[in-house]
């Protein structure tokens, strides 16, 4: 049971990454994108600008949490691996 | 022609990364442990790596292209996000930078001290610490020539990108005996991440159904305006890292 919650913890951390928000903010926005693309508008600028604020927030709200010493979780895709 | 281009580039640059630090451990390991176990662990974790991409790499261009460009750029977006991101908060000085040398070091006094257990005549410490590394560092590396060449119809060159970059850290490795702690590392991260999420999100939307104007051409200015904003995020944190925190006053 631990092996696979191991497994499961990988390849969450693994395509996720340690920001579930950024992760599904981007589904929300192509989800919006492909919404607004079915009528008959051709909407290539939401994306770009919804990354833009995505990518801002991220940064911005993980050096907060560091400025504010929060302990963040450690990355599980780099060493050491054990 | 653009995209086949940057396509390599972008394999060549995630594995050449990759490597390098894949690379740290196996030195690390082979002069405290000896060559012999470390080397058929690097090889064994090559050869398991090679084994994803020629079982997913066809399979996934049996998917249909539209259905198949939504989701891997979708994938390929979020995860090139998380390279981007920490690309930004380590120039902003946010996040430590990846030290080869620290981390060869470290690497150095655990495996001295690890236990020497033999399992098939290998040390198996030195074996699986160094099938994991190079794996576990491949496994992106993987991931990016699956995705990329899936997309675009070119396994084949995505593969030899990433093969590429994998003789060229091997053979310095081998001849330097040192950690590559040259290599810019986090700028080779910053312009993958720049890459992977200009691809996620070129053909994500495109998958959604959208019509980019100047087509291929607009992943150049893809990649353009996420260097724009990538570098604005730098410029607004070191600002912010200068600014004193106000305290808060108790009111008393």
């Amino acid at each position: 049971m631990n092996r696979i919650r191991h497994f499961g913890q990988f390849w969450y951390e693994f395509l996720v990454g340690d920001d579930w928000m950024a992760a599904l903010s981007v589904v929300a926005a192509l989800g919006a994108t492909a919404l607004l693309a079915d009528g008959t508008l051709n909407p290539w600028w939401l994306l770009p600008i919804a990354v833009a604020g995505i990518l801002a927030m991220s940064v911005r709200r993980e050096a907060a949490a560091r400025r504010a010493g929060v302990e963040l979780p450690p990355d599980l895709t780099e060493p050491p691996f054990e | 022609m653009t995209p086949t281009v940057v396509l390599v580039v972008s394999a060549f640059l995630a594995s050449a990364v990759e490597m390098v630090e894949a690379l740290t451990i196996v030195l690390a390991l082979g002069v405290t442990r000896g060559w012999r176990s470390v080397t058929i662990g690097a090889a064994a974790a090559v050869a398991a790596l090679t084994l994803v991409v020629a079982a997913l790499g066809p399979a996934l261009t049996q998917v249909p292209i539209s259905a198949l460009r939504l989701v891997v750029g979708t994938v390929l977006l979020v995860f090139g996000l998380q390279w981007l991101r920490k690309a930004i908060l380590r120039s902003a000085g946010v996040r430590a930078l990846h030290d080869e040398d620290e981390v060869f070091a470290r690497e150095i006094d655990e495996s001295r001290h690890a236990d020497r257990r033999t399992v098939a005549r290998l040390d198996w410490y030195a074996f699986t610490l160094s099938f994991k590394g190079v794996f576990l560092e491949g496994l992106e590396v993987a991931f990016i020539v699956v995705t990329f060449g899936s997309t675009e119809g070119h396994i084949g060159l995505a593969a030899a990108g990433a093969g590429a970059a994998l003789i060229v850290v091997g053979t310095v490795g081998a001849f330097v005996h040192r950690p590559l702690s040259r290599v810019p590392e986090n700028s080779l991260k910053f312009a993958v991440g720049v890459m992977l999420s200009a691809f996620g999100m070129f053909w994500s939307a495109e998958g959604a159904g959208v019509s980019w104007p100047g087509e291929d051409l607009a992943i150049l200015g893809l990649i353009a305006f996420l260097l724009a904003v990538a570098f604005g995020l730098i410029a607004l944190l070191r600002r912010d890292a200068r600014t004193p925190t106000p305290t808060v006053s108790s009111g008393r």
